[in-house]
């Protein structure tokens, strides 16, 4: 199969598929960037106030790698796609919207997501389309330190006391119907798979269940039975706590948003 | 770790006197003053005091501005705002680490600022209403910040000066990340520039305020100079972030809200009428207009992670901290 090797050199459905890809995923990094940053100031340690804050710092400047990309395929700039779109324009998983709550869910969470990213990019730094693939590498990289925190963290408290045990417990059942809908499939999935950018959906769930099955056992955690995934962000439906986001995240922006900030 | 008043205890007057010849010598050589050197309890407590509410300041300082991370408007500043808020806990985590080398532990000192025993900045008792206020605390609070660690780092405390010589290096990002956003509200538009002035005329006086009470009347000034702990009184520090912030403000059309501010040109100096400091010591004795929520702000992190710190805790003992697989390393 060919390389693609400019944004230029993209067209018909295989663009339409890339533009679809890059939204969902630069949405996604903005929305659990924007939540982690909540724990600013707040988290239990000053250590993961501060690791929070630039695990956060990363997947804001990752949504905005994406945007710019995004750009130059001909969408708006990065602040008007970020800050200026309708909640139904938005391609997030429910996932990323969902309050922030304890600090187990976040961590759960986090985990769960920084698991699909690393199967995600790693598919993607290997891709037909040359500016993805060397985008892909570069932020795998910084991914690499998220994955490593958020295994420790899993270890350390899903077997420490009965308490954190159990918090851990439930945040995982509730967080894991939301992960799998981080790979519902979109109209666009069968074009970028034929044309060598991303595998199926369902490919990279499979890989992302191997990547946390161990971990979630070694943590002494059980995945829930029978879990149906929360569908619906992809294609815009989201959950009402995505609104709520974002009257926060386009408060300043919209009392102007052809000013300069 | 030193336990407070264990060098003092049992000497003689002879034996103290002699001791606090020797330590006001170095302080005069300009020599710094370590942990485990001997030191009057008076220094050891006055800088446990300074240290701690410095601490404090920098995490409650974090919730002002904090809270307008989720709605910054651009990337730019959204990235600029994350890394300047992350910066001022990471201060409070290495002022807190100075601290314990003279005594309290830092869950201690997290506790005593839950319960109102220790004290944090009269500025941070004010509520951040605006955007604008993003840009004003950075700038112009940081400026007064900056004014004041760029003297202490010079104090003869070792660890403290040395943690302040880091922070006044992040401090000065800090200072034109403020900075840059001022000038982009006043120059900006009508609304824009309305909320900036709103924002200087709600934060003047508890920015005069900031260094503390006038010399006339502040009661630790002078045992602070005589062992370099301070360099500088709170009238000149106040006088100089004057001299180097209210020109700038002129320049940027700024009205500085203060009717009796005016220059004394023969001496360059900024002459005022002194604020109410019946006000800032109600302030920072928590009766500020958000000193509850703020309190009450670091009262529930600490509630709620203590299940986390007790788990990590009962993890420690147990086995060791585990490591990532060699794959992901």
């Amino acid at each position: 199969m060919t390389k693609i090797e400019t944004c230029q050199a993209l067209s018909g459905v295989t663009k339409e598929g890339v533009i679809d890809l890059l939204y969902r995923m630069a949405d996604d990094e903005l929305m659990i960037g924007h939540r982690n940053s909540e724990w600013t100031g707040h988290a239990p340690i000053l250590e993961e106030d501060i690791a929070f804050s630039s695990m956060a710092q990363d997947e804001i400047g990752h949504a905005q790698a994406y945007f710019q990309m995004l750009h130059e395929l001909g969408e708006a700039d990065a602040d008007t796609l970020a800050f200026g779109r309708k909640p139904r324009e938005y391609r997030c998983a429910a996932l990323v919207s969902l309050q922030k709550d304890d600090w187990a869910f976040t961590i759960v969470r986090q985990f769960l997501y920084d698991a699909s990213e690393q199967v995600r990019l790693t598919a993607l730094a290997n891709c037909n389309f040359k500016p993805l693939a060397q985008l892909a590498t570069k932020l795998r990289s910084e991914e690499k330190y998220h994955m490593m925190h958020g295994r420790v963290w899993m270890l350390r408290l899903g077997k420490s006391t009965d308490e954190s045990h159990a918090l851990m417990q439930a945040a995982l059942d509730k967080a894991y119907p939301y992960a799998l809908g981080l790979f519902e499939p979109t109209e666009h999935c069968q074009p970028l798979s034929q044309a060598g950018i991303c595998p199926p959906e369902d490919d990279l769930k499979s890989q992302w269940e191997s990547a946390v099955a161990p971990v979630l056992a070694d943590a002494g955690l059980t995945i829930p039975e029978s879990c149906k995934p929360v569908y619906g962000g992809r294609v815009g439906k989201h959950p009402p706590e995505l609104t709520q986001l974002l009257d926060g995240l386009q408060l300043v922006y919209n009392i102007d948003p052809a000013a300069k900030w | 770790m030193v336990a407070a008043n264990e060098n003092t205890v049992g000497l003689s007057q002879a034996e103290y006197d002699h001791k606090l010849g020797v330590f006001e010598a170095r302080i005069n050589r300009g020599e710094k003053i370590e942990p485990a050197d001997w030191m009057p309890d008076d220094y050891r407590n006055q800088l446990i005091r300074l240290i701690h509410v410095h601490a404090n300041s920098e995490i409650c300082g974090a919730l002002p501005e904090g809270k307008w991370i989720p709605h910054a408007p651009t990337f730019k500043r959204k990235l600029a705002l994350l890394a300047k808020v992350q910066d001022e806990v990471g201060h409070a985590q290495l002022l807190y680490r100075a601290a314990e080398t003279l005594g309290p532990s830092r869950e201690q000192m997290l506790e005593d600022l839950i319960s109102g025993k220790s004290k944090f900045s009269n500025v941070f008792h004010y509520p951040a209403e605006t955007w604008a206020d993003v840009a004003t605390i950075a700038w112009l609070i940081d400026g007064a910040a900056i004014v004041n660690q760029v003297m202490m780092a010079e104090g003869s405390y070792g660890p403290y000066a040395r943690a302040l010589k880091r922070i006044c290096y992040e401090e000065a990002f800090h200072l034109k990340h403020g900075y840059e956003m001022c000038v982009v509200l006043a120059t900006g538009t009508k609304v824009q520039r309305a909320m900036l002035q709103d924002a200087m005329n709600r934060w003047w006086e508890p920015i005069m305020m900031f260094h503390g009470p006038s010399d006339k009347v502040s009661k630790h000034t002078s045992l602070l100079v005589r062992w370099r702990i301070k360099l500088k009184t709170n009238d000149e520090q106040r006088q100089q972030f004057l001299r180097q912030f209210v020109p700038k403000m002129i320049d940027l059309g700024i009205e500085v809200p203060d009717k009796s501010l005016r220059l004394d040109k023969k001496t360059e100096t900024w002459m005022y009428d002194d604020p109410d400091w019946s006000v800032f010591k109600k302030v920072v004795n928590n009766g500020g207009p958000v000193s509850g929520e703020r309190v009450e702000a670091r009262r529930l992190a600490h509630e709620d992670g203590r299940w986390v710190r007790e788990a990590l805790e009962a993890a420690a003992k147990n086995r060791p901290i585990p490591m990532p697989p060699a794959s992901i390393r």
